[in-house]
């Protein structure tokens, strides 16, 4: 058998909080302590992904080691006493929170608001100046990250100025899923983005629009257009959404795909993370080739007429 | 294969092989999710040969591409066996405990030397040495295939010689080893699962066989048949000899998806009946009596469906149908009752029940398994029984669980039915691309970035020689008709073999071109090798600016070659 796929069949015990769990030896600490009923925060962590440990967030502390350690990457060893709960790993989380909220947008990433207010982050406080206005309230600068939202077709939107480079699209688009490298970061500090080759357009890419990079992104800085349309026109309504799972219609493959509708149309395509076939991963046809569901669906095309004759009597 | 019509393994195993032979697939496009399961394969360490004319997508990926010229695999395949019995790789213990014939097709690859080989396709014979030697001491291998082996008019033999290069090996029966077939439609396992074959009820259960066929006649309350039907290329044979005279299509588009497809559509024209059952008013429907309006099967409607590892996954409705649409069960299931019939089983769900009943295959199936599982891949006899992940186990049974060998097949090399000539110097083979789809019904409806619409691939030797540039309009002639393209110029390509898609029927009519010559045991016509001529056009007829211009929804405009229009086929 290949050996790069060998299974490990032992176990370690660590203790999450004083909570003594066993996972599979291999996993992580994240695993860990979802195992104990921990949750943890993540950003740059998927579990179709291999972690590129950026974001910091799901850090913990570690007994016997100096520094805080990154949950979603460092493996469960046998023994690890570990705290995900002090002052220094709240305080921790808290001060990524808010640097990331200091530079983006992150007004369409509802988990990172959420963790963001259960740690009381508050980005206000790196304010380029402060200010009190008329009713002496303090007003806020932040310096955001400015780059323009970049529409270039009709399957998805690139709005950088959200973007908290996690690279999980980078990662989806790279060797953890679909292998093409289309995209990767560029630039240093303050200027560093995601960007396809020399920058140019997302056309004349490599991508080859499977929106594997869209569906990871957790700060909705990759969208679908779809969803960016309906949301410019304030109809972008998560909670009147029923999602459907069911097969594509293409190949023989048979990848599952999660429909969001919304008022009997479809608005989004996904695929289960947990699901054998794709661990969550499409093609462009599975993703975006439904839109013929809601063609008017007996109209003849505009032409009848191939360009071409048969020597057919 | 070994009674079974389905592919061995899971794709899971693909992920765990050691060697891959991707033989006449160019699965990055066309199967883009497996190929994510194939590629963990490679970056676990399996070595990847791929056997294509063109340097397909799929073939940069391999360790190792074999060009081989188009319709030679039955002479590559009974050469790799020849240098496998030669050098004594094969498994000899497996040959004589789980198969029958191996003299017999011994004698029959002898005259295929390494040498011999390569003059006949084209492949180095190193090359052919090393995957010989690579496939058969690998622990596990796959051989995997699509339409490139079964698009000939050698299709059923251009599988039996792969499925010969397992049996020498024992690289069958085997967990990470197996033979896959790739299916290229959501459902055309389940429809062969399902008895959708001229020779079959339900359950992949023969319809000669007097025993299964009493079993469903009690169930059906009817007496069946048990002459098999015809297969789609019969029909097409059936009514050009006026013995066919009403046809009722349903999901299909023949007048735009058959080989020679000026001649299917004359046949079409002159039946007395032709109702069409389909998602939209594809060309097929334009010229039907009656067209009934379907509801797309995979979110609009309850059932299954049955992917490449037999995995039967439920399919569900998340949208009303569009306008007058309606289920297909439905549709039927009225007419039926128009005509008489009156069917106990009328949902998806009724009738799967009833199938449990029938076929042993899906026996365990039950409708709440696979509401609550990814799905479960056949055998699946009973209710515990948790689905099976590789089939034919039987093979590597000291006495082979009661089954009978499996036998090696004779094949003889045959070049395509179409020989090259000076009138038509060059060979065309037809595929699919990433982001289109069969005759367009589906993938018509979103406009793609990437899409390029029908052009015609040429490499840059035959470029020179035909004094062509990128986006040049050509005419292309095979025996069969001509059809105005544009041109596209890529490495990929050997000189002598051009490549075109099929996918954009209403601007480009590629199957004007494509040979109906087809395989007497499969019915499969050889799409995958015509004749054909590339003469210029100059700066007319194909329009100015409109080069690479989508189709449908693409915003571009599809005035472009269609503007260029001869008269129409048939």
């Amino acid at each position: 058998m290949n050996p790069g796929n060998g299974i490990v069949d032992s176990h370690v015990a660590v203790s999450i909080d004083g909570r003594e769990v066993t996972v599979p030896q291999g996993q992580t600490i994240l695993a860990a302590c979802t195992a104990a009923g921990v949750e943890t925060p993540t950003i740059c962590w998927a579990p179709n992904l291999t972690p590129v440990n950026v974001c910091r967030v799901c850090v913990v502390e570690l007994e016997g080691s100096r520094t805080l350690v990154p949950a979603c990457s460092r493996p469960a060893e046998d023994g690890m006493q570990i705290s995900t709960d002090s002052e220094r790993v709240r305080h921790s989380r808290r001060m990524v929170l808010e640097f990331l909220g200091s530079a983006n947008d992150l007004s369409q990433a509802d988990e990172i608001a959420e963790w963001s207010q259960h740690y009381g982050a508050d980005a206000r406080r790196y304010a380029a100046e402060l200010a009190a206005d008329a009713d002496g309230e303090p007003e806020v600068a932040l310096e955001l990250v400015d780059d323009p939202v970049r529409i270039q077709d009709d399957l998805y939107i690139r709005a950088y100025d959200r973007c908290v480079l996690c690279y999980k699209c980078v990662e989806a688009c790279g060797d953890d899923a679909q292998h093409t490298f289309a995209i990767a970061v560029a630039g240093r500090g303050f200027d560093a983005r995601i960007r396809t080759e020399y920058d140019v357009e997302l056309p004349e890419s490599a991508c080859v629009y499977c929106g594997n990079c869209v569906a990871v992104c957790p700060t909705g800085a990759l969208q679908f257009r779809t969803e960016f349309d309906l949301r410019a026109v304030g109809e972008w309504r998560p909670d009147d959404q029923t999602v459907t799972r069911t097969v594509c219609s293409y190949c023989g493959v048979g990848c599952n795909l999660e429909l969001h509708t919304q008022d009997e149309r479809i608005v989004k395509v996904t695929s289960p993370e947990d699901h054998s076939v794709t661990s969550g991963h499409l093609c462009i046809k599975g993703r975006f080739g439904w839109q013929y569901v809601h063609a008017p669906a007996f109209e003849p095309p505009a032409t009848d007429t191939p360009a071409s004759e048969s020597t057919e009597p | 294969m070994f009674g079974l019509g389905g592919g061995t393994c899971s794709y899971q195993e693909i992920t765990e092989t050691d060697v891959i032979l991707l033989w006449g697939s160019n699965a990055r496009e066309a199967h883009p999710i497996f190929f994510h399961h194939l590629l963990r394969g490679l970056e676990g360490g399996a070595v990847m040969y791929a056997v294509d004319p063109r340097r397909t997508s799929s073939a940069e990926f391999a360790d190792v591409w074999l060009g081989l010229d188009v319709g030679t695999d039955i002479a590559l395949a009974n050469t790799v066996g020849r240098e496998i019995i030669a050098q004594g790789w094969h498994d000899i213990s497996f040959i004589e405990r789980a198969t029958t014939g191996f003299e017999d097709y011994a004698a029959s690859v002898e005259p295929f030397t390494l040498d011999e080989g390569e003059r006949l396709t084209g492949v180095p014979a190193e090359a052919i040495a090393e995957m010989a030697h690579a496939y058969a001491i690998a622990p596990t291998a796959q051989i995997l295939w699509t339409l490139g082996i079964t698009e000939h008019h050698t299709a059923v033999e251009n599988v039996l010689s792969l499925c010969n290069l397992a049996l020498l090996t024992g690289h069958v029966g085997r967990r990470g080893s197996g033979l896959v077939p790739l299916r290229g439609q959501n459902n055309v396992q389940g429809g062969g699962d399902m008895g959708a074959l001229p020779d079959r009820l339900p359950g992949f259960q023969a319809l000669a066989d007097a025993e299964a066929r009493a079993r469903y006649e009690q169930v059906w309350d009817c007496e069946l048949n048990p002459v098999p039907g015809k297969h789609l290329t019969a029909m097409f044979e059936s009514m050009e000899e006026g013995e066919l005279r009403a046809l009722y299509v349903i999901g299909e588009n023949p007048a735009d998806s058959e080989a020679n497809v000026a001649h299917a559509r004359k046949l079409l024209e002159g039946l007395d009946l032709l109702v069409v059952q389909d998602i939209s008013l594809t060309h097929t429907a334009r010229m039907a009596d009656v067209v009934l309006p379907a509801a797309a099967g995979w979110s609009s409607s309850e059932g299954t469906v049955t992917s490449s590892e037999r995995r039967v996954q439920r399919v569900r409705a998340a949208v009303p149908p569009q306008g007058d649409a309606r289920d297909d069960v439905r549709i039927i299931g009225d007419l039926a009752l128009r005509m008489g019939a009156r069917w106990s089983a009328v949902t998806a769900h009724e009738l799967w029940d009833e199938l449990r009943v029938l076929s042993p295959l899906h026996g365990g199936m039950s409708w709440d398994r696979l509401e609550d599982s990814g799905g479960l891949q056949w055998p699946c006899p009973h209710d515990d029984h948790p689905g099976t992940e590789f089939l034919h186990t039987w093979l590597w049974a000291d006495d082979l669980d009661g089954h009978v060998p499996a036998p090696f097949t004779v094949n003889v090399h045959r070049p395509p039915a179409e020989a090259l000539s000076d009138q038509f110097p060059l060979r065309l083979t037809t595929g699919r691309v990433l982001d289109s789809y069969n005759t367009g019904a589906q993938s018509a409806g979103y406009s793609s970035p990437i899409r390029s619409g029908d052009a015609i691939e040429v490499s840059p030797s035959d470029a020179a020689a035909l004094g062509v540039s990128d986006g040049d309009a050509v005419r292309v002639s095979s025996p069969r008709g001509s059809v105005n393209m544009e041109v596209s110029i890529t490495d990929r390509l050997p000189a002598g073999l051009v490549f075109t898609t099929f996918h954009f029927p209403d601007l480009v009519d590629s199957n004007l071109l494509t040979n109906d010559a087809w395989d007497a045991r499969s019915g499969t016509a050889e799409f995958k090798a015509a004749a054909v001529r590339i003469d210029p056009l100059g700066s007319s007829p194909m329009g100015s600016g409109t080069a690479r211009s989508g189709p449908v929804g693409s915003g571009t405009g599809r005035s472009g070659a269609a503007a260029a229009a001869g008269g129409a086929g048939g």
